[in-house]
């Protein structure tokens, strides 16, 4: 029965992916993007990775989706022609030969085993018990220290985007919901709730799946609803109470990790104190991962337009 | 300890450097000339401890390989931390005239530290994975550099240094991906010491990937519109330290991480393509009419030299004293571009400030207005064009040398070739710096002309104290390259 599901997911990943790059327009690829997105991620809890699931279902497919439907949107309103979304056949070519080759080698090659021994032993010293948080916050800190941090130059890069001029002007494009519609009804439903599967996120993430990652990417969705239906302001890039969101969380985890050359080394986490210094990395890396992503979403400054 | 300490700032400074200038806004250009400062203290820390009792390791967290990263500052690591802590000054100095407007200096300022501290990042670790981070950290500020310059020449430019980098990343990540496979670590030691069946395509895989992240011909295409389009000061850091974190990346595989995965013919590939590149880069270097666009693939045609070592020193030649030469040559020569191509470009951007445009034709009879500027233009050519007394001089003469000993002459030959096409593209923006005709130019501070002569000098004075630069490269390096009989 699972080997069936599992057959069938693998087509439904093939057909999505395939109708992406099949040729029949943006807003099409875009949706089968999408589609593709959350095949994938039902793939990683069948593989028993439900944290990369978590997080290709918010991040891979949601906000990226979210992303590529408002490249669409925006080609559309400044009237650019549509054009064909194709793999041309030298790449596929490519793709395919490079696929099959690490395919081949992968299934004959005989795997060396992953580090189940090595992490399952350090488990009891990291502070965590949920192996993939202690991989990535204790274990490969430092990976995921640069990672955060890659956040903000990706948001540096979008900024940089912006005309002198339109700095002084809000992020994102002008937004008008109607008042009292269902957009601005979701918009005072939803977040509270979200919130609350945030927090869980993150909390739940020293001895579950979960973690800053998946908890800031639904914090992130909640103030973009919020924000879609105008129900908070756009703030200007400029803003420094956002800035400070935005430093927050990489700015403490450096600051722990430094502290760590008084403990006995770059980056490191006693066993006694270390789950308290994860939760305080993870908790303000929540609110920064959350309030770069939904500034990434929403765009460059961009300015508005009286009708 | 000290090197620990030496190494936290140089690496999480830049870092906590970016954050800082993000907030202080105004302020940002203060914040990363205090981070520059500690970071120069901390390579002196870093030089001075590791010739004394050897490459500095630190296991971050404690945890060490597997389960953890370690990091090692040896002798390519510190040198290309020194070389780009200078680098950095030198632009420092230049950009805080140049990005004056709110949005300039507010993107400028981050993205230069964090460019620093992931090319930091890349120098000294010693994990496959570690190192993509870095170098995704890398591309990413360095792509925000380019979308800073003007108009949507600029912007095209980075869109397609985007893509082309993002294809670079998943290929090598599929290539690290089977290493994890093979061998069950990430670590550029433990990699070594085991075999795996899956080696040769993942170091296939992996190469393709750097390649296109190092420019290397022909995956070069999107960086001569990256880097003339970027505003000039970014552009230096761009063309002199950039693409150097996918070379050395190459360099610890091909040498460090799977020495035995290379045959003769693949070594020879490389150094072919680099050969390709300096002929196709320095042929179309001839061809432009803007200054930028000449320093850009002059970049490509640079970039190819480095490649050529690698027939040199793996290959038949291993551990031979040929091969050693071959090394320190090619080091001392990516940090001698590094030093002389940031300077030509610093010229680029007080020029262009000056007279408002980077054409040949209009920088006419510059060299009575600017004459500072122009010598150390002219000083730095003649490093780049490997003549005497010049880093590029001793770099191309060792590698030459080796080659000749080790039985190779054609790379060698390929080199001298690179040196002519290197004159001939520099004798025209030359010839028109010092063009007897009056320009007009906007006043431009003495001191800040000074900068790019002073980086000139630095890579001048690299060919006199190329001892030094030859020890620094000996400490850790790989059995290969030093330079006792096999």
């Amino acid at each position: 029965m699972t080997v069936l599901f599992d057959l069938v997911l693998c087509a439904l990943m093939l057909l999505a992916a395939l109708a992406a790059i099949g040729g029949r327009g943006l807003f099409r690829a875009t949706v089968f993007f999408v589609a593709y997105g959350i095949t994938v991620a039902l793939a990683w809890v069948r593989l028993g990775a439900i944290d990369v699931a978590l997080a290709e279902a918010a991040i891979g497919a949601g906000l990226t989706g979210l992303l590529l439907l408002g490249a669409v949107a925006r080609l559309r309103r400044a009237g650019a022609p549509e054009f064909p979304v194709r793999a041309g056949l030298v790449p596929a070519l490519a793709a395919a030969g490079v696929a099959g080759a690490t395919g081949w080698v992968a299934l004959r090659v005989p795997g060396a085993g992953g580090l189940w021994t090595e992490a399952g032993e350090a488990l009891p010293l990291s502070g965590v018990e949920n192996p993939v948080t202690a991989v990535l916050l204790n274990f490969r800190a430092w990976d995921t220290l640069l990672e955060s941090i890659v956040l903000l130059a990706a948001l540096l890069a979008v900024w940089a985007l912006a005309r002198e001029e339109e700095w002084e002007a809000p992020v994102g494009p002008p937004l008008h919901a109607r008042p009292g519609g269902v957009l601005e009804g979701m918009a005072r439903l939803l977040p509270p709730v979200g919130i609350v599967v945030g927090v869980f996120l993150v909390w739940a993430g020293a001895s579950q799946p979960g973690g800053a990652f998946q908890g800031g990417t639904v914090l992130a969705a909640v103030g973009l609803i919020a924000a879609l239906a105008g129900l908070v302001a756009l703030p200007r890039p400029d803003s420094g109470s956002w800035r400070t969101a935005l430093a927050a969380g990489p700015a403490v985890f450096l600051l722990v990790g430094a502290s760590g050359l008084a403990l006995g080394g770059l980056l490191l986490f006693p066993p006694d104190w270390a789950k308290a210094m994860i939760l305080t990395v993870e908790v303000f890396l929540t609110l920064s991962i959350a309030a770069t992503l939904a500034l990434l979403v929403l765009g460059p400054p961009q300015p508005r337009r009286m009708p | 300890m000290t090197g620990e300490v030496a190494l936290a700032v140089l690496l999480l400074g830049p870092l906590l450097a970016a954050l800082g200038c993000l907030l202080a806004g105004r302020q940002g250009s203060t914040v990363a000339l205090l981070a520059l400062i500690a970071g120069a203290a901390a390579v002196v820390v870093l030089w001075d401890g590791m010739l004394r009792t050897g490459p500095i390791e630190v296991r971050l967290g404690g945890w060490g390989a597997p389960l953890g990263i370690v990091l090692r500052a040896d002798g390519l690591a510190v040198g290309f931390l020194a070389a780009a802590v200078v680098v950095m000054g030198a632009v420092w100095a230049v950009a805080r005239h140049d990005f004056a407007t709110p949005r300039a200096r507010d993107v400028f300022w981050p993205s230069s530290m964090l460019l620093w501290g992931a090319l930091n990042a890349i120098m000294v670790s010693r994990d496959l994975f570690n190192l993509y981070v870095g170098l995704e950290l890398l591309t990413l500020t360095a792509v925000a550099m380019v979308a800073l310059g003007r108009g949507p020449g600029a912007i095209e430019a980075a869109l397609r240094y985007v893509l082309y980098a993002l294809m670079g990343s998943l290929v090598y990540l599929l290539g690290v991906v089977l290493v994890y496979h093979g061998h069950g670590t990430l670590d550029l030691d433990r990699i070594a010491a085991g075999r795996s069946g899956a080696d040769a395509l993942a170091l296939g895989l992996m190469t393709a990937g750097l390649a296109i992240k190092t420019a290397l011909f022909p995956f070069h295409a999107w960086l001569p519109p990256a880097h003339a389009g970027a505003p000039s000061p970014a552009s230096a850091l761009l063309s002199a330290l950039v693409p150097k974190a996918g070379f050395v990346m190459l360099v610890r595989l091909w040498f460090e991480a799977m020495p035995d995965a290379t045959p003769p013919a693949a070594l020879a590939v490389m150094a072919a393509l680099g050969a390709g590149a300096i002929l196709h880069g320095g042929l179309m270097a001839l061809r432009q009419e803007r200054l930028k666009q000449i320093l850009a693939y002059s970049t490509v045609a640079q970039l190819g030299y480095l490649f050529v070592m690698f027939p040199l020193v793996g290959g038949a030649g291993a551990g031979t004293a040929g091969a050693a030469e071959a090394w320190a040559g090619t080091q001392i020569g990516a940090f001698s571009h590094a030093l002389a191509k940031a300077a030509v470009f610093l010229c680029a951007a007080l020029w262009i400030r000056a007279i408002g445009s980077d054409r040949l034709a209009d920088l006419a009879g510059l060299a009575r207005a600017m004459p500072l500027s122009c010598f150390a233009f002219g000083m730095a050519a003649v490093s780049l064009m490997g003549l005497p007394p010049s880093g590029g001089f001793i770099a191309k003469y060792l590698v030459m040398r080796a080659s000749f000993e080790l039985g190779l002459p054609g790379w060698g030959l390929v080199l001298a070739a690179g040196g002519l096409l290197a004159a001939a593209y520099f004798y025209r923006p030359l010839a028109a710096l010092f063009a007897r005709e009056p320009p007009r130019v906007q006043r431009t501070p003495r001191l800040l002309e000074a900068v790019p002569l002073a980086l000139a000098l630095a890579a001048a004075a690299l060919g006199v104290l190329s001892q030094p630069a030859y020890d620094l490269l000996q400490a850790g390096a790989p059995a290969y390259a030093r330079g006792i009989g096999p």
